[in-house]
């Protein structure tokens, strides 16, 4: 199952945690707020963004399933 | 004021009755005359009367209908994202339960003056479209959205409503609520967030207002300019609506001229009017070399490339503009266009809702550059800085504020190349160097009161 990491820009504070987890996914922008990667989450990888969406202090981030609407 | 013109010949008057569209070429579109019977000898709002003697009675109508009959019609929102309005009430009638219509006349675009005509001139267009979509959507109930502090556009309104009442001529209830007037106050969430008690502030979609709105009800936000349109294919259908426009870019539409114009204000003109056209019912006046289309979300371009473009989303598409709000602004060719846009840029920066930190922090961020690029003071590898803040912004919002600062600036870097060269080592164009004796070009109105 393909999945897309998706952030509520609203809730976001800029801890930059999910950066930390998951580097190959998340950078941040000079201001510290995360950039999500365009396309689905590669399967070697989803350990790591499952990792980044557990641990947010914000609660801002999940996992999408690709296709299932935004 | 809203200056207002109906002249010229009518190519899309009301019909006795409706042929099939004919397609013309976008050269042949022009002036149309449908929302702006009568606006010309008039100083103040139709009455229910005259607004009877001018379109007929509205007709009952079975909703599914006139959904079928909006969506044949291929009339899109008016407000500027310009999404299929048939396809926005499927979606409202199809979730179960009563919906809500609400009417956007917030008219946030400060380069815009044609939901306040409209509103002022021909109130009872809109608010038959509204009732007619309301009956079509299942909702007993319209929310009228004016921006605070117009008294004159609330009490134009108000006084519709009561005459509506009077003759008993609906089957819905209408509600006049005035919002705080920020410009991300008139976007869909906003408006359904403040009435449901909080504040005008777009909210993280989903949910998107037509699936839980107001009071968590399937919810119809449309432009009220839209609805006047839908009031207008109640009447005399989906045929006739296609006779004027383009086959992408049916029916007419409102826009707002000004800058180096002769004539500004509000204009009715078919879908698909070039450009040049379009400008030329204002009488340009003097030397014109580059034009913002859309509004301020919207997109400069050099006059010589916009003139022989329809105003059609599709064909302006490829030139990366839209047709926005409808907002057309003629830079005269003595004005530095980077320093306009240098003064949109520090105004969307304020006006953002602080919630989110790329547009908190990003559009400050990039006011600031082009502050230093339009006064030709350069801080550090300025355009580099610039064009690589502008690169991480878009679609990084709840809504779409960041994304259309971030079109308005990349576009001026564009249409205004050689200028932003010269600034950008220092040397100001010749129109900053002169700017202290021409005026100001596009309008920056003054703060608002809050979000409540």
């Amino acid at each position: 199952m393909s999945r897309r990491l998706a952030i509520n820009p609203i809730a976001c504070t800029g801890h930059g945690l999910c950066a930390d987890m998951a580097p190959e996914l998340i950078r941040l922008d000079e201001w510290g707020y995360p950039i999500m990667p365009d396309g689905p989450v590669p399967d070697d990888l989803a350990v790591l963004a499952r990792r980044a969406v557990r641990l947010c202090p914000a609660l801002a981030l999940r996992l999408d399933r690709v296709g299932s609407g935004r | 004021m809203v200056g207002v013109s109906s002249a010229g010949d009518m190519r899309s008057a009301i019909p006795r009755h409706a042929a099939p569209a004919e397609h013309r070429p976008a050269a042949q579109l022009g002036l149309a005359q449908r929302l702006t019977i009568g606006w010309r000898d008039a100083d103040r709002a139709a009455g229910l009367r005259t607004h009877w003697q001018r379109y007929g009675p509205l007709p009952p109508h079975p909703s599914r209908r006139l959904i079928e009959a909006v969506t044949r019609a291929g009339l899109t929102g008016r407000g500027g994202a310009g999404f299929p309005t048939g396809v926005k009430m499927r979606a409202v009638v199809e979730r179960r339960g009563p919906a809500v219509v609400v009417a956007n006349g917030m008219e946030s675009e400060p380069a815009s003056e044609k939901d306040e005509a409209l509103l002022s001139r021909a109130p009872h267009l809109v608010l038959d479209g509204a009732a007619a979509a309301a009956a079509a959507v299942g909702a007993p109930a319209v929310a009228v959205c004016l921006p605070r502090g117009k008294d004159s556009l609330l009490a134009a309104v108000r006084y519709a409503v009561a005459e509506r009442a009077r003759a008993g001529c609906d089957h819905v209830d209408f509600e006049i609520y005035d919002l705080p007037h920020g410009y991300v106050s008139s976007s869909e969430t906003a408006i359904v967030s403040w009435l449901n008690g909080g504040e005008a502030k777009p909210t993280a979609v989903p949910p998107r207002p037509f699936d839980k709105g107001v009071s968590r009800r399937p919810t119809m936000v449309s432009n009220v300019e839209t609805f006047a349109h839908v009031a207008l294919i109640a009447r005399f259908g989906p045929d006739w609506f296609r006779q004027a426009g383009l086959p992408d870019a049916p029916g007419s539409m409102l826009i707002t001229t000004s800058g180096a114009v002769g004539s500004p204000g509000v204009y009715e003109v078919e879908a698909g009017t070039l450009i040049g056209t379009a400008l030329a019912l204002s009488r340009v006046d003097g030397r014109v070399e580059s034009v913002l289309v859309g509004g301020y979300f919207g997109s400069w371009h050099d006059f010589s490339e916009l003139k022989d473009m329809p105003l059609s989303s599709a064909a302006l598409r490829g030139i990366g503009a839209g047709t926005g709000a409808g907002v057309i602004v003629a830079l005269p060719a003595e004005a530095c266009g980077l320093q306009e846009t240098a003064r949109v840029l520090r105004w969307l920066a304020a006006q953002g809702a602080r919630q989110c930190g790329p547009c908190t922090f990003g559009l400050p961020a990039i006011a600031d550059d082009f502050t230093q690029l339009a006064t030709a003071r350069p801080q550090g590898q300025l355009l580099d800085r610039l064009h690589r803040r502008l690169g991480v912004l878009s679609g990084r919002g709840a809504c779409a504020h960041p994304d259309g600062a971030v079109r308005l600036a990349r576009s001026a870097l564009s249409a205004f190349a050689a200028d932003a060269r010269m600034h950008a080592s220092g040397r100001p164009c010749q129109g900053a160097r002169q700017s202290r004796s021409t005026r100001r070009v596009l309008p920056i109105p003054e703060g608002v009161e809050g979000w409540r």
